[in-house]
C-alpha cells in the first residue's frame, strides 16, 4: 500500500514545477523517448534528481528520528538533538558570515555551494565528534541528550554574533540556507549523499535488535545479552552519518525526523523495529514529495521554502492525529 | 540433601558491595557468603537502605562488586560475558518500561534475543519457549493486550513470563511485590514458588513482605547491621535473627505465629 502511494506520489511530484510539462510525456523521457529535449532536460536534470532527494531527504530523516527516538526514550527526541544541525548550521554560519572577515577575492571563492557542503559536513562531524567523546564517560544517555542540547545553544550564539558583523547580503544568503532545499544538487552530489545514505541505513538494520531490546529500558537490554555502548555508538553514528549529509546537502530541514516516527507509530500501532523502521522510511519519502509538490505551488513560478512547508503540513497533521488517538504512543 | 549432591547455581566470596568514587569505596554490606541452590526459592529481607537492592544489582552485574567474588555456575561473574550472563540469569526489576506500547506477546519474546539471530527473528523453539513461558504464568488471555492497558499485577506476571522465556538457571526479582495489594502479593510470591518447583530454576527475590516470604521460601538471606545470614526460614526464627532486623520500640517479632506485632 505505503508503496503504491510512495510511486505515485514520486510521479505527481515530478509533474509539478514551473514549466508545464504533461503527464504522458514525463513517462516517455523517464523511460528514454525524446519528444522535446527542452522538456527531457528539464525532468532528467532537475525534476528527478529533486524527487531522488526528497525520498532521500524524507527516509532519511525519519530514521534518524526513530532512531534517536528510542535511544533516548523521549518522544520529544529528533535527529537534530545531537547537535547535529547545529554543527552544521556553525560551519555554514562562518564559511558565509565569516568570509567577509576573510576579504573580497577570498570570500567569493569560499561561498561556492561546495564549500557549504563541505563546512556543514565538518562542523556537524566535530560537533558530533565531541558528542561521541563525552558520551564515552558519561554512562547515562540523559546526559548526552543535554550535552546535545548544550551544543546547540553554543552554536546558535556563535551565529548570532557573526550575524551582528555580517552584512545585509551576507546574512541573506546564511538564512536562504536556512530554508532548506531539495533543488540544485547534480547527479554526482546525488551519488555522494546517496553512498553515505545507504551506510547509514546499514548500520541502522543492523541496530534492529538493540533497538528492539532498548524498548525495555537499558538495565534490561543489558540484562539480554546486548553491548550497551556499541550499540548507543552504531547508533549515533548512523543517525549522524544520515542526518549530518541531509543537512550538508538540503539544508537544516525542521520537523520530519521528529513527526515522522510518530505518525508511523500511530497508525502501525507497533513498537517493533523491524516494522517502524521501513515503515518510517516509506512515510518519510512519501511525506517530503508531498511537502515539496506543495512547496512548488502547482502552475505558479514561486517555490516556497520546503522549511516552512514541511512544518505548515506536517503540524496541524500531527495535532490532529494526537487528537483523535487522545493519547501518544511510544 | 546430602552435601555432595547440592548443586550450586550462585555463591559469594567475602563479597562486599557499594559505590565507588573517586576518593574511596562506600561499603554498603560486606562479608556477605551464601550459595544458592537449584531449584530453591530464596528471598532477601532487610530494613530499608540495609542494601538489598546494592547487593542484587551487583549480583546482576549491573554495579561492580568492590571486593570479593560472585560465582555463577561456578564461575567468576566478573569473566562472564554479557551474552554467556543473559542466558543464564534474567532479572524482573522495579523500573518502567520504556515503552509501554509494546504487546504482552512481543515483549515476552523479547526475552528470547540472546538466543536470536542478528535481527530477532524467532525459530520454532523460540515460539515455543515463549508460549511456555506465557501459560506458566497463566497470562493466555492477556497475549495481544499492549503493557498501558495491564494493572500493576498483570504486569508484574508479564515481566516473569519475559524472564521465563529467557531460559535460565536463576531469576533475580527486585521487589517483585511492591505497589500490588495483599492478594497479588500473595500470589505473586506463590507463583514464585510454583514456578521453582516445576522449573527447577533458582529465584532470587528481595522483599519487605517478611512473613510471607518466611512461609513460601526455601532459603532467607537476612540482612541486618551486623551481619548477614543465609539459611531455611526455621532455622533464622530458631536463632531470634528477625528479631535484630529492626529496632524494638516498634514492632517484635512472634516466634509462635512467625510474623511482626507491633509492640503496646
Amino acid at each position: 500500500m505505503l508503496i503504491l502511494v510512495l510511486v505515485i506520489s514520486f510521479f505527481v511530484n515530478i509533474s509539478f514545477g514551473s514549466v508545464n510539462i504533461p503527464f504522458r510525456s514525463i513517462f516517455s523521457s523517464l523511460f528514454g523517448r525524446i519528444e522535446n529535449s527542452t522538456w527531457e532536460v528539464i525532468i532528467t536534470d532537475f525534476r528527478l534528481p529533486k524527487a531522488i532527494t526528497a525520498i532521500l531527504v524524507g527516509s532519511g530523516l525519519g530514521i534518524s528520528g526513530l532512531l534517536m527516538q528510542t535511544l533516548f526514550r523521549n518522544p520529544l527526541a529528533g535527529p537534530f538533538v545531537l547537535g547535529i544541525s547545529s554543527g552544521a548550521s556553525l560551519g555554514v554560519a562562518l564559511v558565509i558570515l565569516g568570509s567577509g572577515l576573510f576579504g573580497g577575492a577570498f570570500a567569493a571563492s569560499l561561498t561556492t555551494k561546495w564549500s557549504i557542503v563541505i563546512a556543514a559536513s565538518l562542523g556537524s562531524f566535530l560537533v558530533l565528534l565531541a558528542v561521541l567523546a563525552v558520551s564515552s564517560k558519561v554512562r547515562d544517555t540523559m546526559a548526552i541528550l543535554i550535552i546535545g542540547l548544550m551544543f546547540g545553544s553554543i552554536t546558535a550564539a556563535v551565529v548570532s554574533v557573526l550575524s551582528y558583523f555580517s552584512s545585509a547580503e551576507q546574512l541573506q544568503q546564511y538564512i536562504f540556507w536556512g530554508f532548506g532545499s531539495l533543488s540544485n544538487l547534480s547527479w554526482n552530489e546525488l551519488l555522494i549523499f546517496l553512498g553515505i545514505y545507504l551506510i547509514g541505513l546499514l548500520l541502522s538494520i543492523l541496530s534492529i535488535k538493540g533497538l528492539n531490546s532498548l524498548l525495555l529500558g537499558d538495565n534490561y537490554a543489558k540484562s539480554l545479552g546486548l553491548n550497551l555502548k556499541q550499540n548507543r555508538l552504531i547508533i549515533i553514528i548512523a543517525t549522524s552519518l544520515i542526518a549530518g549529509t541531509i543537512t550538508a546537502f538540503a539544508g537544516p530541514i525542521a520537523f520530519i525526523g521528529l513527526a515522522i516516527p510518530h505518525l508511523t507509530r500511530q497508525i502501525f500501532t507497533t513498537s517493533n523495529h523491524k516494522i517502524l523502521l521501513p515503515a518510517v522510511c516509506l512515510f518519510g519519502a512519501i511525506v517530503m514529495l508531498v511537502c515539496d509538490s506543495i512547496a512548488q505551488i502547482p502552475g505558479s513560478d514561486y517555490t516556497l521554502p520546503i522549511n516552512a512547508i514541511t512544518a505548515l503540513v506536517g503540524a496541524p497533521v500531527v495535532i490532529w492525529l494526537l487528537l483523535r488517538q487522545r493519547k501518544m504512543i511510544f | 540433601m546430602s552435601k555432595e549432591t547440592k548443586n550450586i547455581i550462585l555463591n559469594t566470596e567475602n563479597l562486599s558491595v557499594g559505590y565507588k568514587t573517586k576518593k574511596k569505596d562506600i561499603v554498603v554490606a560486606s562479608n556477605i557468603n551464601f550459595e544458592l541452590e537449584q531449584g530453591q526459592l530464596i528471598g532477601l529481607v532487610g530494613a530499608n537502605g540495609i542494601g538489598k537492592s546494592t547487593l542484587l544489582r551487583t549480583l546482576i552485574k549491573v554495579q561492580p562488586s568492590l571486593t570479593g567474588s560472585i560465582f555463577l555456575n561456578k564461575k567468576n561473574l566478573k569473566e562472564t560475558s554479557t551474552i554467556d550472563l543473559a542466558k543464564q540469569l534474567s532479572i524482573v526489576l522495579t523500573e518502567q518500561l520504556t515503552s509501554k506500547n509494546l504487546s504482552v506477546i512481543d515483549l515476552v519474546a523479547l526475552g528470547r534475543h540472546p538466543y536470536t539471530n542478528w535481527i530477532g527473528n524467532l525459530t520454532e523453539e523460540d515460539r515455543q519457549k515463549v508460549d511456555e513461558a506465557i501459560s506458566l504464568v497463566n497470562i493466555s488471555e492477556l497475549k495481544d493486550k499492549r503493557c498501558y492497558e495491564l494493572s500493576d499485577g498483570q504486569l508484574q506476571k508479564v515481566m516473569i513470563s519475559r524472564a521465563l522465556a529467557q531460559d535460565t538457571d536463576i531469576i533475580v526479582l527486585d521487589e517483585p511485590t511492591t505497589h500490588l495489594d495483599m492478594y497479588h502479593k500473595a500470589y505473586i510470591l506463590k507463583l514464585l514458588q510454583k514456578l521453582t518447583k516445576e522449573t527447577g530454576k533458582t529465584i532470587l527475590f528481595s522483599s519487605h513482605e517478611i512473613d510471607l516470604a518466611i512461609q513460601l521460601c526455601d532459603t532467607m538471606i537476612v540482612m541486618t547491621n551486623d551481619n548477614i545470614i543465609c539459611d531455611q526460614p526455621c532455622n533464622l526464627i530458631e536463632k531470634g535473627v528477625f528479631n535484630s532486623l529492626f529496632p524494638k520500640d516498634m514492632i517484635a517479632f512472634d516466634t509462635k505465629t512467625g510474623s511482626f506485632k507491633i509492640t503496646k
